[in-house]
């Protein structure tokens, strides 16, 4: 075989042809990620794909509980004693970076320009000068899910596709006990859950005006446009009184035990949703903004190669790392996992599109945006307090935001200085 | 030399002795001694675990002076000391000086009692946190609007919070203060109490002159141990406000919790050491506080 081809192998992501570049003895390498039983059955699937088509590369699996992931592998990759392929938060992949703990994906195999078009442009923000550094299998956007019962015993038909129609559904599908007391919510809310994406991606940009900057430096929410956004988030409680933020503890569990007509949640939601019994649920776009705007806020995990990873074992991560982003692993990911294919091709297929719980998803995806968080921790904080000194103190909203702008502000400031 | 050849009794005999304490001693250096002088040194220092440590000198504290968040959680730790200690010392006593009187099933009141201390604080702080949500699922707000009145926000509130937080915690926290106070109670001697009963001393007279006195060392022990608790609970908040850990807007958070926070969200590791190390200088401070206050007593 001569050289040439090999390359141009090399360059095809199927893993059937990377086969025969294939060193001449067994090789090792580690894989990480966190414990979710059905990412856990995808990847196994996808290894043992991999291990078929390779046979001299065997893949070894290792996870750890959600909750300890991030401090397990921000402690065992500078210790040397991490894997050769690791999957991490795309808002984690910067510190790895500038600490250099991660290896640029070759452009021989994983040519930029290439993924610039095959990917979602959402995942360019993993490009540094010029060169990858990580790509996602999947990536997850939000959207509405609404009861259908609920909406049946209202009268509605079709779910809102504007925010206007998400509030007058809401109330007709609101149901209170004698006292005021909200005993069925219209709509979630709960700045914990997703609804601070929501508005950080979604509403904020409906009302007229970007988070952030370009260089994601500087806050720009703090106007006319994010207040509008600010208070009609909480009118919904105040003044509409269709959702109470801490009805029945979180968002989501007024929306699986039926005591809630419609929910904005991301797509990781479906397989918890397709397991409980009686509730009979559909997904929607979510609803557009006062002028039409669409929006939706997408994030995803990457896998990457650590600086570990060298001679045989860099060759073989560079395969799997080939594989499990192709557009084969995705279609296995999707159909095990629930999440979406990372390229629009593979995405944004007819199908897909018409599919009735995927679809509103996919399509959302098409007019995605990603956060690129310093720190989501902290950036959350900033909104769920936010929202908190107007629910909980009557804060006017215009107020409460341009402190939570200067909080955010400040923070950014003292990341960007530290960098 | 002679140590090693020749050894005298007295010789072995201390010789077997650091023997088996060696094993203790290197246990408590390497996991103890060691980590929590490592934590000062990290106080000056930056790092995010990923990239190499980075001497930044008082820049941590001066964050934290100047870090309103900081001093809103400093508060709030004291709230909890200066409210849990003197309300659990008074119930856990009252208790036991009841207690100890009741002979009707004595060992089963004493057990209901110290079952909260055995169960899990986590499990304990979700049944807790369902007691006080709204309704149609909080059992609390549920009672009250049975009966007509409004509902009370506990936890979704920046005034109720930290009470409603604190209340579990003082109720788990009973029944271990309450069987050192009985085992204080049966350690006075009898005697005393014939005579004031001879005597014909009031029984409030009885309790302020002999009991209480003579219960010092029990008290000292209680304060000191309840305050350290207090000062570093933890469990209980963050179980009970998940979401939203320490909140809403700060209102519960304590110390140990802005820590745990600084490190494992925001991967700020030494401005959590310093935090850590103005912990460990309240605690210090607190503890010898109390000893020195109750000194002449004991």
């Amino acid at each position: 075989m001569t050289k040439l081809t090999r390359r141009m192998m090399l360059g095809a992501a199927a893993a059937t042809a990377l086969m025969a570049a294939a060193p001449a003895h067994a090789v090792e390498i580690e894989y990480w990620q966190y414990f979710y039983q059905q990412r856990v059955d995808a990847m196994n699937i996808l290894i043992a794909n991999f291990e078929k088509a390779n046979p001299d590369i065997t893949v070894k699996m290792t996870t750890f509980p959600y909750d300890d992931y991030r401090t397990k592998v921000a402690a065992a990759i500078p210790a040397g004693e991490g894997p050769d392929v690791v999957q991490l938060f795309y808002g984690w992949l910067n510190d790895y970076v500038t600490a250099g703990l991660i290896q640029p994906l070759p452009a021989d195999a994983f040519p930029p320009d290439q993924i610039d078009k095959d990917f979602f442009p959402m995942v360019q923000a993993m490009k540094v000068d010029g060169q990858y550094m990580a790509l996602p299998t999947a990536v997850r956007s939000l959207a509405l899910f609404y009861n259908k019962r609920l909406f049946a015993q209202a009268g509605i038909t079709t779910p809102p596709t504007t925010l206007d129609e998400l509030v007058a559904d809401a109330k007709l599908m609101t149901k209170t006990d004698g006292a005021g007391n909200i005993i069925q919510e219209g709509l979630t809310s709960g700045m914990t859950g997703q609804d601070h994406q929501w508005m950080r991606e979604v509403l904020f940009r409906q009302f007229g005006t970007a988070p952030y900057s370009d260089d994601r430096k500087t806050v720009t929410y703090d106007n006319e446009a994010g207040v509008a956004a600010l208070k009609w988030y909480t009118d919904l409680q105040l003044t509409d009184k269709v959702t109470n933020s801490t009805f029945m503890d979180e968002a989501q569990a007024a929306f699986k035990a039926g005591r809630a007509g419609m929910h904005i949640d991301g797509s990781f939601r479906i397989g918890a949703l397709q397991s409980t019994d009686g509730l009979d649920w559909g997904v929607a776009e979510l609803p557009a903004g006062p002028t039409g705007i669409k929006s939706n806020y997408a994030s995803y995990w990457v896998n990457a190669i650590t600086s570990q990873a060298q001679g045989e074992k860099l060759a073989a991560a560079e395969k799997f790392m080939a594989y499990i982003t192709s557009d084969e692993a995705m279609d296995i990911w999707l159909k095990t996992v629930g999440e979406l294919p990372a390229k629009p091709a593979a995405a944004l297929t007819d199908a897909n599109k018409a599919d009735p719980i995927y679809g509103p998803f996919v399509n959302g995806l098409a007019y995605a945006h990603a956060t690129l968080f310093a720190d989501e921790t902290t950036q959350r904080t900033v909104l769920v307090d936010a929202v908190n000194r107007v629910l909980l103190e009557g804060q006017d909203p215009a107020e409460s935001l341009d402190v939570a702008a200067k909080a955010e502000q400040a923070f950014l400031d003292k990341f960007f200085a530290d960098q | 030399m002679g140590l090693f050849h020749n050894p005298t009794v007295e010789q072995r005999r201390t010789r077997w002795a650091w023997t088996f304490l060696a094993l203790p001693i290197v246990f408590y250096v390497v996991v103890r001694f060691w980590p929590t002088a490592d934590a000062f040194v990290l106080s000056f220092e930056k790092w995010n675990l990923l990239k190499p440590r980075e001497f930044v000198g008082w820049k941590n504290y001066v964050e934290l002076w100047n870090d309103p968040v900081f001093w809103k959680v400093f508060r709030n730790t004291f709230a909890y000391l200066l409210i849990g200690t003197p309300i659990s010392l008074v119930l856990s006593f009252f208790v036991a000086w009841h207690l100890d009187k009741v002979r009707f099933m004595h060992g089963t009141i004493r057990a209901l009692y110290f079952l909260p201390f055995m169960t899990s604080a986590v499990a304990m702080a979700w049944v807790w946190r369902w007691f006080y949500q709204p309704v149609p699922i909080g059992l609390f707000n549920n009672l009250l609007s049975s009966f007509g009145f409004s509902q009370i926000k506990f936890l979704a509130s920046t005034t109720n919070a930290l009470p409603s937080v604190l209340a579990p915690a003082i109720w788990a926290g009973l029944g271990f203060q309450i069987i050192i106070f009985m085992a204080g109670l049966r350690a006075i001697p009898g005697s005393y109490y014939e005579a004031a009963r001879i005597d014909g001393v009031s029984g409030l007279t009885v309790l302020w002159e002999i009991t209480l006195p003579l219960l010092k060392p029990t008290i000292v022990f209680i304060v000191v141990f309840s305050s350290i608790g207090f000062l570093r609970i933890f469990d209980q908040v963050f179980n009970m406000t998940t979401n939203d850990p320490g909140g809403p807007l700060n209102a519960t958070k304590p110390l140990v919790l802005l820590i745990y926070q600084t490190a494992f969200a925001s991967y700020d590791m030494g401005y959590a050491a310093a935090q850590t190390v103005v912990l460990f200088l309240i605690l210090l401070a607190v503890s010898l506080l109390q000893l020195y206050i109750m000194r002449d007593r004991v």
